[in-house]
């Protein structure tokens, strides 16, 4: 059985290298985003050394850095999960033998590999050396980052189920996605780090999913959170990731029993 | 009947079905409606954070650079309205629609525009009116007569830019494979033209300015309204720039219609 899993995995890995070359110009579209904010950023900092406790120079790693985490996390599981739904093939999926929602969990790994190794490696060289990005010396550091973004990505992923099974009980949810997206771009701290919030939205947010998704890892990588912080900023998300699986449990549960398709 | 006209007799006749199939869809009308919105929101949330930090953004105050969003706000969504090139090279070129366009009464362009015209955007076009005209009030603007007609010919000519870059785009499809990723490319490039260009670079800003004009579309025209960016140089270059990219962008268009032999098959 874990066979067929790892299976799908490269399945995916090698359809989107068929695809590679979409994802060239998604780089510079990437570099082009980070540009925009290390301009702003730089200019909203003017002469003032630290804003939120992040230096300048700490400032544009983050940018950088939360940028390429996007180039990795990022997925259409939600838009995916949600067309197989409406257009009734999620029944088939129902009858083969293994489980609908861990296939869909290793196709964006499959994807998430790809990502990795051809979109958020390259683009983060090419991020280097355009903007004045300073890279942590420390092995340890790096290490933890990786880590850290693999749970990014898994709870991005998360999401993005919870969000595509939504259409097993709405005619449409594609506004939900797109609201989804919004919400995961602004309040993740890929727009705006956490930090820089009101005091009281900030205490909300610290409640929510979405800081685990960009605003931790970026802090650790920029060296903002470090030490005791570093690991238990880890521990935050290792946390949002168990949880995460009961609504997605629930939610498939109850699904399953509303499903009725359409024509045949 | 004359070409305006006959022109004009088409857009209401197209809009008119547009309406008659989102009526039937009406979620989603305010689905597609809510997301553009959404995204504007997400830049005004931006704005609003970053300002608790510092008080200005290169000389420019919160209500100013607010100001300069919706202008910004306005000709995108005009253009967005009407000029919903977005799919032209895989939809009409790659499974060959083109074909079926030449046959029609109607100039190229024209029948191409009109099978695409998506009236939502427009939306953000009044919100983005309403988000300038409060800031007017937050400023303390002075009100003259002219400023309407000014804005008017302002919001034309940065349509213009827009249009004559995306026909531009567009028509690369009739010279050869279009690369799929220059248009989302360029949909990033644009978004540097919503903040004051005095905090980009020498380099950026001349891009900015005479390449990939999208300082047009937002900060330049806005600062002519704002009297302590008062220079009104390149304000009042904004319908000049655009009749010239809207010029480059319709020949390339014609040429390549001219050149296109059909998809084959």
């Amino acid at each position: 059985m874990t066979s067929a899993y790892l299976e799908l995995i490269r399945i995916r890995f090698l359809m989107m290298l068929a695809y590679r070359v979409n994802y060239y110009s998604g780089i510079l579209v990437y570099a082009i985003n980070i540009g925009a904010y290390y301009f702003t950023w730089k200019a909203i900092y003017g002469n003032a050394e630290t804003l939120a406790g992040f230096t300048a120079g700490q400032m544009t790693t983050y940018v950088a850095v939360s940028w390429m985490a996007r180039a990795f996390y990022f997925n259409n599981l939600d838009r995916e999960i949600a067309n197989e739904i409406r257009d009734g093939s999620v029944a088939v999926q129902m009858t083969r033998p293994y489980n609908y929602l861990l296939v869909k969990m290793m196709q964006g790994f499959g994807e998430g590999i790809f990502r990795l190794a051809l979109f958020m490696v390259p683009g983060m060289i090419l991020a280097c050396l355009i903007f004045p990005v300073q890279l942590p010396t420390d092995p340890v550091r790096w290490a933890l980052f990786f880590v850290m973004i693999w749970f990014s990505f898994l709870i991005n992923s998360q999401l993005n189920i919870l969000t595509g099974l939504f259409a097993f009980f709405v005619e449409n949810n594609e506004g939900m996605m797109r609201m989804k997206r919004v919400a995961v771009d602004l309040l993740s701290g890929v727009i705006v780090p956490m930090a820089f919030f009101p005091r009281w939205f900030e205490s909300v947010l610290q409640w929510t999913p979405f800081p685990a998704i960009t605003y931790l890892p970026s802090s650790v990588f920029t060296g903002r959170m470090s030490g005791a912080e570093a690991w238990q900023a880890l521990l935050v998300q290792a946390v949002w990731f168990a949880v995460l699986i009961v609504p997605i449990l629930a939610m498939w549960r109850a699904s399953r029993r509303r499903l009725f398709v359409q024509g045949g | 009947m004359n070409g305006w006209s006959f022109h004009l007799s088409l857009f209401k006749e197209y809009v008119g079905n547009y309406l008659k199939t989102k009526l039937t869809y009406r979620a989603d009308f305010w689905v597609e409606v809510m997301s553009d919105l959404l995204f504007s929101a997400m830049n005004l949330v931006f704005i609003f954070v970053v300002f608790q930090h510092t008080p200005s953004l290169a000389g420019w105050s919160r209500a100013e650079v607010v100001f300069v969003y919706g202008y910004f706000m306005i000709p995108y969504g005009v253009f967005g309205t009407f000029f919903n090139l977005w799919n032209f090279g895989e939809r009409y070129i790659a499974k060959g629609e083109m074909d079926r366009v030449l046959t029609r009464p109607a100039h190229s362009l024209a029948q191409v525009l009109l099978e695409n015209v998506d009236p939502p955007s427009m939306i953000g076009s009044f919100v983005g009116l309403a988000i300038m005209i409060s800031a007017w009030s937050t400023l303390g603007l002075p009100f003259h007569l002219y400023d309407p007609f000014v804005l008017l010919i302002f919001v034309a000519g940065s349509v213009l830019i827009y249009a004559g870059i995306y026909m531009t785009l567009a028509a690369i499809s009739f010279y050869s494979d279009a690369p799929t990723g220059i248009i989302p490319l360029m949909f990033n490039i644009q978004s540097y033209g919503r903040y004051p260009v005095q905090i980009y670079n020498k380099g950026i800003r001349f891009l900015l300015t005479w390449v990939l004009p999208f300082a047009f579309v937002g900060v330049y025209p806005a600062s002519f309204f704002l009297q302590s960016h008062g220079d009104w140089t390149m304000p009042l270059l904004t319908p000049i720039v655009g009749i010239v990219f809207w010029t480059i962008g319709l020949t390339i268009w014609n040429r390549g219609v001219k050149r296109y032999r059909g998809a084959g098959s």
